[in-house]
């Protein structure tokens, strides 16, 4: 666990020696005052529920941002070499860099709260569906994570890794929508399966175990294959 | 310290190393030679456990590079060839960042950095982004690096590649004083550096091992040491005639050089063959002007070894 730690201390502090966090972190506060402001303005209620689901699409889009380079610029610059000659697992490398970018992930979003601020100070908002939704919002964001993860191990292009992160979070956000259009085990498959419905109950207030389920199962899962695609280096 | 047999690794189609076994003993330096591409670095990879070998085994400190890959890394300093270090960082961040992956006990971090910036002599540069700093400099940060945790064995791929003659010789001295309490596995194409920090050499090429000894017993093998070169004052075609006539003598050969006659002389066995040369030259009332024994360099040893296999695959083919 120790190494854990060590990795990611260096992530972070490697976040905040580049321009990525500023960039990131401006963007996504900017997008996302601009849009909870339209949002306020139009249904005049003191909820967050249409704000954070457009917030919701630009974290689709900036998290591989965030997680692009945790492989891909190891690889690219081979220090993958020395830290994997070092006395650590591939779990601890692993794990450490997806705590690290999940921890820029949370740091993303706290700014947020200065809209619950605004809420409380001008209306009367209902902090259940609020706490909810951002319980929601960190476990799809280590769903995110993990997927900006898995694609940045089998990389050494940074952008080919963000584009590639972003195109799959889309295409998990739309694939529940495919549900609508039938009926069936293939359907409520798909609509199990994209996270569109799983977080829908959390903006309703609902903290329901089988989405908190689907996303620690999704997300361990794809760590787990990170963690494997780590390790396959030592059977090419 | 480090125990390899039979090692393969297989690429697509190629044998990058190819069924290779050797020993190296506690506190000695072996140099890994060979050309481009001949598998030095895959060898040092399967031994750093950073790529496992296709078949055959290896042991590092006693511990099996597959099976027990922490504690072989816990032992070994691994310097890779170019030196990848994450360039964002303070030399001595990265070397606590280092320190801290292997293990080093919180109380004796700060000191072993201070010893290896001490050693490398990279001290003046310590709060420096490693980003900023010259090929040279990296490349000692890299050595520090690998001298962190005081491993029993260090692994240098090229370590002195792409420095200036000042810096080598220094990085030279380091690994030459290293080598006297590690085991010290170097690869290289620089012959000198060989010969000066080395105490067995190990020429490898195409995935194999071509010879494996120390220096002068290469150069013995090779029986070159009884070849002579003369410069004489005289006709030059007489002289050669009568310089194959000596007992001992191989062969001659002659070139015009200025005003007198380069002869190179090529002695058949161990024996020493400068006094009959002598005799011969001055009983002819010809004019010795020089004569000196040539002794065959590592880079003659090299060449001759490596361009022989290609010769005999190509006779094959």
């Amino acid at each position: 666990m120790r190494n854990v730690s060590t990795i990611y201390q260096r992530e972070i502090k490697s976040y905040f020696y580049s321009p990525i966090a500023y960039v990131v972190i401006s963007v996504f506060l900017i997008a996302s005052g601009f849009f909870f402001a339209g949002n306020l303005q139009f249904w005049q209620e003191a909820s967050l529920k249409g704000s954070l689901d457009s917030i919701q699409f630009f974290l689709l889009l900036l998290t591989p941002v965030i997680t692009m380079k945790l492989f891909a610029e190891e690889t690219k610059s081979g220090t993958i070499e020395t830290l994997m000659t070092s006395p650590v697992t591939d779990f601890d490398v692993v794990f450490g860099k997806f705590l690290a970018a999940l921890s820029l992930y949370i740091v993303m979003i706290l700014p947020t709260w200065i809209f619950v601020l605004f809420l409380t100070i001008f209306g009367n908002p209902d902090f259940g569906p609020i706490f909810s939704s951002y319980i929601g919002l960190i476990l799809m964001g280590g769903l995110f994570v993990s997927v900006g993860l898995l694609i940045s191990s089998f990389t050494k292009n940074q952008v080919v890794a963000a584009v590639i992160g972003i195109v799959s979070l889309i295409i998990l956000w739309v694939v529940g929508f495919l549900s609508t259009y039938g009926e069936g085990w293939f359907y409520e498959t798909l609509r199990y399966a994209g996270t569109f419905d799983h977080w829908e109950s959390f903006t309703k207030g609902i903290v329901d175990t089988r989405d908190v389920i689907y996303y620690l199962s999704f997300s361990t899962l794809l760590l787990f294959i990170t963690v494997r695609n780590v390790e396959s280096r030592k059977w090419r | 310290m480090i125990n390899v047999k039979n090692l393969t690794k297989r690429y697509v189609n190629i044998n990058a190393v190819d069924n290779i076994s050797f020993n190296v003993e506690e506190n000695e330096t072996v140099g890994l030679l060979g050309p481009n591409g001949a598998g030095k670095t895959t060898t040092m990879r399967i031994l750093t456990c950073f790529m496992p070998a296709t078949a055959g085994s290896a042991t590092v400190a006693g511990y099996d590079v597959f099976s027990d890959s922490l504690n072989v890394r816990q032992q070994i300093g691994y310097l890779p060839e170019n030196v990848p270090l994450y360039l964002d960082m303070r030399v001595n961040e990265y070397l606590m960042f280092r320190a801290k992956l292997k293990n080093i006990p919180r109380r004796e971090r700060k000191k072993r950095i201070d010893y290896c910036l001490d050693i490398t002599g990279i001290k003046d540069v310590q709060n420096q982004i490693t980003g900023t700093l010259s090929k040279g400099y990296r490349q000692r940060v890299g050595l520090a690096d690998t001298l962190i945790h005081d491993p029993k064995i260090l692994i240098l791929d090229e370590p002195t590649i792409g420095l200036d003659p000042n810096q080598i010789m220094l990085i030279r001295q380091v690994i030459k004083d290293l080598g006297q309490k590690h085991t010290v596995l170097l690869s290289t194409h620089i012959l000198p550096e060989v010969e000066m920090v080395c105490d067995r050499i190990m020429i490898i090429d195409k995935g194999k091992i071509v010879a494996m000894d120390t220096p002068a017993n290469l150069m013995k093998q090779l029986k070159t040491g009884s070849n002579v070169v003369l410069e004489v004052k005289g006709d030059g075609e007489k002289i050669k005639n009568s310089l194959s006539g000596i007992d001992g003598v191989r062969s001659v050969t002659w070139k015009e050089k200025g005003d007198a006659n380069e002869f190179y002389v090529e002695g058949s066995g161990e024996g020493d063959i400068r006094e009959a040369v002598f005799k011969c030259i001055v009983k002819d009332n010809y004019i010795l002007r020089e004569m000196k024994r040539h002794t065959i360099t590592l880079e003659e040893i090299f060449h001759q070894i490596t361009t022989k296999e290609t010769e005999e695959v190509s006779d094959n083919a």
